[in-house]
């Protein structure tokens, strides 16, 4: 089955990337864009979808930093 | 202060670019350098040990998030439990706090960019291995070299920190927007150092600078000979 | 497709494909006519500049291995020797900037990598369209990200390299990257394969579509259809190169390699088949060995395909386990993929099936174009300039903060602190000097580096130019006190099937020559780049040279900083060619590329340089820069900048220039020219030591302003606001990416 993983950086971090991006975006003429958050995706095939919650905490996401959500997509 | 007999072990993960370097330093201080191959879960009896700068892993996923898992890491943090000093340099701090055997975590820099430069920074204490060789409030100029050397912890973190004294080196010139202008900090064992300039890029006359030597010397006179 | 579609798509002319048939006495398969059309291709066939580049001396005391392996190498002493070579990867960076950028870094280390030497040194000569513009900002700001993303990455500091814009680079930037390795003298690893019956062993990353026909891409003139060709451009994966790096040398170390090449343009098919040619043997090459990335790849495919970090070596059968053993450790892909054998073809196989054979010498050897070299109508016209109808500036401060402020002369700094520059801890002068000064461990040896070119001054005067940059490069070199040994050159042109962009490049190489000549510094390396022109014209005929010269003490060097107050600062070498045509001044404040700058004296140039090089081995001299760009004005300025010391320049100087020739003096650009800075009591010996070259005492450092009589008295804050500038500083602040 293929999973899907989004992390992205917790709310109370600092997010420079997306801060950036934030503030690049007028500039290319794009209006109206409030707030930024940059991620990371990651798409996995997996037998069972049983140990992907223990991945997440254990590898793909820094818990310190980092939030996580997923969800099996096919 | 002699470093003949002392064995300082130098981590090698895929990627690591720096560990030449620290073996190099070593080696400049009298001590005998000892390389430590990633898949091997062995520290060959180091008396300390120095994870060095570099892209193990290639930075991939997260800087140090899977060079954490290596062979090498379960000795490493046994030794670390057990008091034996451990410095990790730029990607080494990285790798270090992924493993949790430092607090905090070291985000993109505010600029954006890599940033390789000489900048002051501020010994703060010197209750650590890796620095009782200093004095406190010294001032040294050391490079960095860096794209992720932005120290984030929680504030409860920031405030333990502080106040227990584990800020081990202070930036003068901040050149990554670290909370607190950190450049280094401790456990609460102290044992276990991470900072993010690298002295052993300024340990040798004919580069300019030897004050790097001031950092890594300092672990010569506590290391168990 | 018709036959004559299908070759032409693949970037053969009927001659060509006519001349296949007759060397084959067969009408060639698919497969066989894509081998064809990589290995002929400008890029690897050299068909336009093969005779020209002849021209080049090659040959010197120092030289190991001239043109003709995957590097150059030169002897520095002590049994070391370095390995060097510049290339480019301009269509590339056109269109994915980022990965264009790295991946040109990349192939150079791995060029380097193919002789047995460990990479120590990055630079990068880089030219784009003027940054006002969006675009021109965004290739910029991408090739910068992507030279540091992948060299910072290996772990090969970045040293050096320099940067211009101009608006003939528009849309076709160039990407020229140089690396220099260490290796024992008598430990070098060639590429010719030898031994019928000896293992073709591929190592490093997998196999997939990437590039396939780049070699050929390479070779066309942009245009629209270019950004659609974006798959073909490849993805590089600096983490897969430095293992790649370290498997290498180890299998060096152990003498496992009989020979090593490294994969580039035109994959497997151009490396096995030079191989092959060097060796006067064949290879036969078994495409369902390849380990591969992704499914339903065509043998051609396989063999085209430039995926990155791969290098072919061959070793002997006993061997191969102990190889694909170290190759594991490494965590690299490591496959047995064919043999050596004695039929002289290049052969390809799909498991039991021969699906395509030719012989290798007819691979290799791209036929001939014959071109006229005709004198361009452009020339007569740019070089008409009447120096008198320069008018005089009203405000010389305002002059030189511009000139200062200008994306081609303000500091680099922000372009080389995205470079690690010290790993490896052997850099002893690190970017923002004159060159690079590395250290070599374990002696006092060390050498140092320059990349320079003078596209505006070869658009104006081919021969000249050509000479010019030579003689850059080596006034460089000597004035941090190294001993210029040998070139490596990337020879970057517009199209050689017109007319004046042929003669541009056969009048840039003759005054190349010519120079090489007279400097004794041999081409031992290079690549050549043609057809960078899009619709809207080609660049600037832009060779680039890299200079390699050797310090027989490290210690002694010196850098354009100003270290001390009350310095006397001296300026060697005559002025009086001084002059504003074709000069920075001329286009920075008036907006006009014209008049014919002074052609290189080349005896001069040697005299002026070797002089300047004795006093800072001696020991004499710790402070020295060229005058260049800008002339001496901004030379003085860039001292004190750099020192943080501010700079008076003398009174009874100014009025033997007299007012009408301060313009002249101070901003007109000449050769064999140095400033040397050197405290009191040091004057006496220096006198003595310059007393068969003329040299004129221009002023004193001290203080915390620059002064040149009344015309220039600006603050170094001032001075400093104006040339430390942010190049990439964008509307709405920092960049976007990822």
């Amino acid at each position: 089955m293929k999973v899907r993983v989004l992390v992205r950086p917790k709310a109370e971090i600092l997010d420079p990337q997306g801060e950036a991006v934030r503030s690049a975006l007028p500039a290319l003429g794009f209006g109206g864009v409030k707030t930024v958050h940059v991620g990371r995706l990651i798409e996995m095939e997996v037998e069972s979808a049983g140990e992907v919650d223990a991945m997440c905490r254990r590898l793909l996401a820094n818990p310190t930093i980092e939030e996580y959500e997923w969800e099996v997509v096919g | 202060m002699g470093g003949r007999g002392v064995r300082i072990g130098v981590t090698l993960f895929p990627g690591s670019n720096c560990d030449r370097d620290a073996l190099y330093a070593v080696e400049r201080m009298g001590a005998e350098p000892v390389e430590l191959w990633h898949a091997d879960a062995d520290l060959k009896g180091s008396d300390a040990v120095i994870v060095p700068g570099g892209f193990s892993y290639g930075d991939y996923l997260r800087p140090g998030a899977i060079a954490r898992f290596a062979n090498v890491m379960a000795p490493l943090e046994e030794f670390a439990r057990s008091g034996g000093p451990v410095l990790g340099v730029c990607n080494g701090f990285q790798v270090l706090a992924e493993a949790h055997l430092l607090p905090g975590a070291l985000l993109r820099n505010t600029g954006m960019r890599f940033v390789c430069k000489r900048v002051r920074v501020r010994v703060e204490t010197t209750r650590t291995p890796w620095t009782s060789g200093c004095e406190t409030g010294e001032e040294l100029v050391l490079p960095v070299a860096h794209n992720e050397g932005n120290y984030f912890a929680d504030p409860a973190t920031f405030e333990q920190l502080e106040g227990e004294d584990r800020v081990v080196l202070r930036y003068l010139e901040n050149p990554n927007g670290s909370a607190n202008d950190i450049a280094g900090v401790c456990n609460e064992g102290r044992n276990v150092v991470g900072i993010m300039p690298h002295p052993e890029r300024v340990s040798d006359p004919a580069l300019g600078s030897e004050e790097g030597l001031r950092i890594l010397r300092s672990v010569l006179a506590g290391a168990k000979v | 497709m018709s036959l004559q579609e299908t070759y032409t798509s693949l970037g053969l002319s009927d001659f060509e494909y006519d001349r296949i048939l007759e060397l084959l006495g067969r009408a060639p398969n698919h497969l066989e006519l894509s081998l064809f059309s990589v290995m002929w291709s400008e890029h690897c066939g050299y068909k336009n500049s093969r005779p020209l580049l002849k021209r080049f001396p090659n040959s010197g005391a120092r030289v190991v291995q001239g043109p003709g392996e995957n590097a150059g190498v030169v002897e520095v002493g002590e049994g070391w020797a370095l390995a060097f070579k510049v290339e480019s990867h301009n269509h590339p960076s056109a269109v994915e900037p980022y990965e264009g950028a790295a991946t040109g870094v990349g192939g150079i280390v791995r060029d380097i990598l193919a002789m047995g030497a460990r990479p120590v040194a990055l630079l990068d000569s880089l030219r784009f369209g003027p940054l006002g513009e969006e675009k021109n900002a965004y290739l910029f700001r991408e090739v910068v990200r992507g030279i540091g993303g992948y060299g910072n990455a290996v772990g090969v500091p970045t040293v050096g390299g320099e940067v211009e814009f101009a608006p003939a680079y528009s849309s076709n930037p160039l990407v020229n990257a140089m690396c220099v390795g260490l290796i024992r003298t008598d430990d070098l690893v060639r590429s010719r394969a030898t031994g019928v019956g000896n293992l073709v062993v591929l190592l490093g990353s997998k196999t997939g579509r990437d590039g396939i026909h780049g070699a050929t891409f390479a070779s066309d003139e942009l245009t629209d259809e270019s950004e659609s060709k974006r798959s073909n451009v490849q993805v590089g994966d600096p983490f897969a190169e430095k293992m790649l790096i370290e498997c290498c040398l180890r299998l060096h170390e152990e003498d496992l390699l009989v020979s090593l090449q490294d994969l580039g343009a035109a994959g497997i098919t151009s490396s096995a088949s030079e191989m092959a040619a060097k060796g006067g043997v064949g290879i036969e090459i078994d495409a369902q060995k390849v380990p591969l990335r992704e499914s339903g790849l065509e043998p051609y495919e396989v063999v085209i395909s430039e995926s990155q970090e791969r290098m072919l070596a061959v070793v002997e059968p006993d061997q191969a386990e102990r190889v694909l053993k170290l190759a594991e450790r490494y965590g690299l892909v490591g496959a047995v993929i064919g043999q050596v054998t004695d039929h002289g073809e290049l052969r390809v196989k799909d498991g039991g099936e021969i699906v395509g054979s030719v012989p290798v010498e007819h691979l290799a050897d791209a036929p001939i174009c014959d071109r006229e070299v005709l004198r361009p109508s452009y020339l007569d016209a740019v070089q008409r300039l009447d120096l008198a109808e320069i008018p005089r500036p009203d405000d010389y401060n305002e002059v030189l903060l511009e000139i200062l402020s200008h994306p081609n002369l303000c500091s680099r700094r922000s372009i080389f602190e995205q470079y690690d520059h010290e790993v490896g801890a052997d850099t002893v002068v690190a970017p923002g000097a004159d060159a690079a000064v590395m250290r070599i461990k374990s002696t006092n040896l060390g050498f140092a580096v320059t990349t320079d070119g003078r596209g505006r001054h070869c658009y104006l005067d081919p021969r000249g130019g050509g000479g010019a940059t030579v003689a850059e490069a080596y006034r460089n070199l000597s004035c941090v006190g190294a001993e210029p040994v040998a070139i490596t050159n990337c020879l970057n042109f517009g199209s050689p099937e017109k007319p004046e962009g042929y003669y541009q490049l056969s009048e840039c190489i003759e005054g190349m020559a010519a120079a090489c000549e007279a400097l004794g510094t041999p081409v031992v390396s290079g690549n050549v780049s043609l057809y960078n022109e899009t619709e809207s014209g080609a660049v600037y005929p832009t060779p680039v040279v890299g200079m390699v010269g050797v310090l027989k003490d490290v210690g002694h060097y010196a850098t354009p900083a100003y270290k001390r107050e009350g310095d006397m600062v001296v300026v060697i070498g005559s002025g009086s060619r001084a002059s504003l045509a074709g000069s920075d001044y001329l286009e920075v404040v008036h907006g006009r590329v014209a008049g014919r700058p002074p052609t290189p004296d080349l005896a001069a140039e040697k005299k002026v340089a070797d002089l300047v090089r004795e006093v800072i081995r001696s020991g004499l001299v710790d402070t020295a820069h060229d005058v260049s760009s800008g002339g001496v004005a901004v030379a003085l300025a860039e001292m004190a900048l750099t020192g943080g010391i501010g700079f008076e320049y003398s009174e009874t100087e100014l009025e033997m220039i007299g007012a009408e020739h301060a313009l002249q003096t101070l901003f007109g650009e000449r050769g064999a020219s140095f400033l040397v800075a050197v405290p009191q009591e040091r004057w006496d010996d220096l006198q003595n030591a310059l007393s068969n070259v003329p040299y004129d005492e221009v002023g004193r450092t001290g203080g915390d302003r620059f002064r040149i009589g009344s015309l220039v008295g600006v603050s170094l804050q001032d001075l400093r606001e104006a040339y430390e500038r942010d190049l990439f500083g964008l509307p709405g602040g920092a960049e976007v990416t990822h």
